[in-house]
């Protein structure tokens, strides 16, 4: 079974063609199409925000990756939430329009859940990996999110946590900006913590009790302390009578550090503050839950000390019997595959969505005890 | 008229947002302007949790916009990740700086340059050396509305 993928939630005009909801055909994603410059220009590099411009060019991109013309595909998968409501309606348009026109099932995908089903799809070029034992627990961590879900089978969640203030990703995007070090953070983050002495800096981990909830807005405001006595002065006025081309506002410029800041070991300790009660937590509810299987999702599966960290812990503390998995680099980032790939098991319970069907922002994954 | 407050911890900081949310109506926007680690999204929790909005209020920036439903609806934007006109526009930045049922508060709001309603409560929050954070309050436009907020902030019932 083919189904067509399409993914417009935030950032990104994605949409892929996988097979059987794990084998991967194509995977289009617009931003990387202008950064490529593969398709001529098709996609502006201004555009790669602008979804409109992108939904028809991106579509018959993975179409032509997969080498499919239209009529073969048995069924559009689209994202229906959460996320921005504008943006999710343009991809919901674009599918109800392409599965309208071919006679086929329309499926509404939720974004959280396909960033779980990443963890089914086939790396490149090889054969699909075994499917994940249930119950499992899964580690989703994003720009957007860190959550803590249980899955007990195809269909049945129960979200155990989330992060109460910041994201796991957006921390790391804006120590690194704090440390003065490039976008994305995570990988600059993670780069610049290698040889770094993560116990030189007692940064704070926030438990938060017993909960499976994370936070770390804390966390930030300690970096921006520990980071204070290498500040040089910036020569911006008072905020409070600056008032430049900015309107009332005063320019935040990232901050100049002094040559010998410890930039290696502050990000070192920072990483770990952040990766600690990540792994931790996950450790416990698999226990807790007696998962067979622990998965990462997100972006932020792609850092290296989150996985090593993981793995290690969960064999130390859970032993061999339970099965660590992390999806393809591609497939962690938002993208049309994982919708596609999500698709198939919903449309395997004969799930499928209509044509007056909306979007749903703040769609929470259900709450199904099974 | 100015109002200076000095916060020592997170929990202060919600606390002051606690205190103004009751001076709050529909269609009032605030910006909240300050730097990384400066608490405007701790500040905005208080504003929250002061309307009466159950549940966590996550930091906005990577969805942009983040929607509340209470006893009044509550529009969390947070403009970090834009940058020029059309990301502005794509947003539909504009409906949000005239909320026609609810109360919109806006982080990073100098990535919209000049783009600013009539009337507004401008929040500037500064992290202090040591533990110290400075919100200040600055009404611009409306005068009822300026005296309304003012009469909150200044008022000793704290919490």
């Amino acid at each position: 079974m083919l189904i067509l993928g399409i993914e417009t939630s935030c950032d990104e005009t994605a949409a892929a063609v996988v097979v059987a909801g794990q084998r991967v055909r194509s995977n289009v994603v617009a931003s990387q199409i202008a950064r490529h410059q593969a398709y001529g220009g098709v996609v502006p590099e201004l555009a790669a925000r602008s979804h409109i411009t992108a939904i028809l060019p991106v579509v018959q991109a993975a179409l032509d990756e997969a080498g499919i013309g239209r009529r073969e595909i048995d069924a559009v998968a689209v994202t229906t939430g959460p996320g921005l409501a504008g943006s999710l309606l343009v991809g919901v348009n674009a599918a109800k329009a392409i599965a309208y026109g071919l006679d086929k099932p329309l499926v509404g995908v939720n974004h959280l859940e396909a960033h779980i089903y990443a963890n089914w799809l086939s790396q490149p070029n090889e054969p699909p990996p075994p499917p994940p034992p249930f119950p499992l627990v899964c580690l989703l961590v994003s720009g957007g999110h860190s959550e803590l879900i249980l899955m007990t089978g195809h269909g049945h969640y129960r979200h155990l946590g989330r992060t109460l203030d910041d994201a796991a990703g957006e921390a790391f995007d804006k120590g690194a900006r704090l440390l003065g070090l490039g976008y994305p953070g995570g990988p600059a983050v993670e780069a610049a913590a290698a040889g770094g002495d993560p116990g030189r800096f007692e940064l704070p981990r926030a438990w938060l009790g017993d909960t499976y909830d994370f936070s770390f807005s804390g966390l930030k405001t300690a970096l921006l302390r520990a980071v204070a006595p290498y500040r040089l002065s910036d020569a911006s006025p008072d905020p409070a009578t600056a008032n430049g081309p900015a309107g009332p506002f005063r320019e935040h410029t990232p901050p100049r550090l002094a040559a010998e800041t410890p930039v290696g070991d502050l990000a070192a300790g920072f990483q770990t503050a952040i990766v600690e009660p990540l792994v931790v937590k996950t450790v416990r509810a698999a226990g807790a839950f007696g998962a067979r299987a622990v998965l990462l999702a997100g972006g932020v599966a792609a850092n290296r000390a989150l996985r090593d960290t993981l793995a290690a812990r969960l064999q130390e503390e859970l032993g061999e019997g339970v099965a660590f998995r992390s999806p393809p680099f591609a497939y962690c980032t938002d993208n049309a595959a994982m919708i596609a790939g999500t698709a198939y098991w919903a449309l395997r319970r004969g799930t499928q969505i209509g044509w007056e069907a909306d979007v749903h922002p703040r769609w929470p994954l259900v709450v199904t005890p099974g | 008229m100015r109002v200076e407050f000095l916060s020592r911890s997170a929990d202060e900081t919600r606390a002051i947002g606690r205190q103004l949310a009751p001076a709050l109506r529909v269609g009032d926007v605030l910006f909240l302007h300050g730097d990384l680690g400066a608490g405007k999204t701790t500040f905005a929790q208080g504003i929250a949790a002061g309307l009466g909005i159950v549940g966590p209020v996550q930091s906005p920036t990577f969805t942009l916009v983040n929607e509340y439903d209470g006893p009044v609806r509550l529009y969390h934007l947070d403009l970090y990740r834009l940058s020029g006109a059309d990301d502005i526009a794509g947003l539909g930045y504009e409906e949000y700086l005239e909320p026609s049922d609810g109360i919109t508060v806006v982080e990073w709001p100098e990535r919209a340059g000049s783009m600013l309603p009539e009337t507004y409560l401008l929040v500037t929050l500064v992290a202090g050396a040591g533990i110290r954070h400075r919100l200040i309050f600055d009404p611009v436009g409306d005068d009822e509305a300026a005296s309304r907020w003012n009469r909150a902030l200044t008022s000793d019932c704290k919490g």
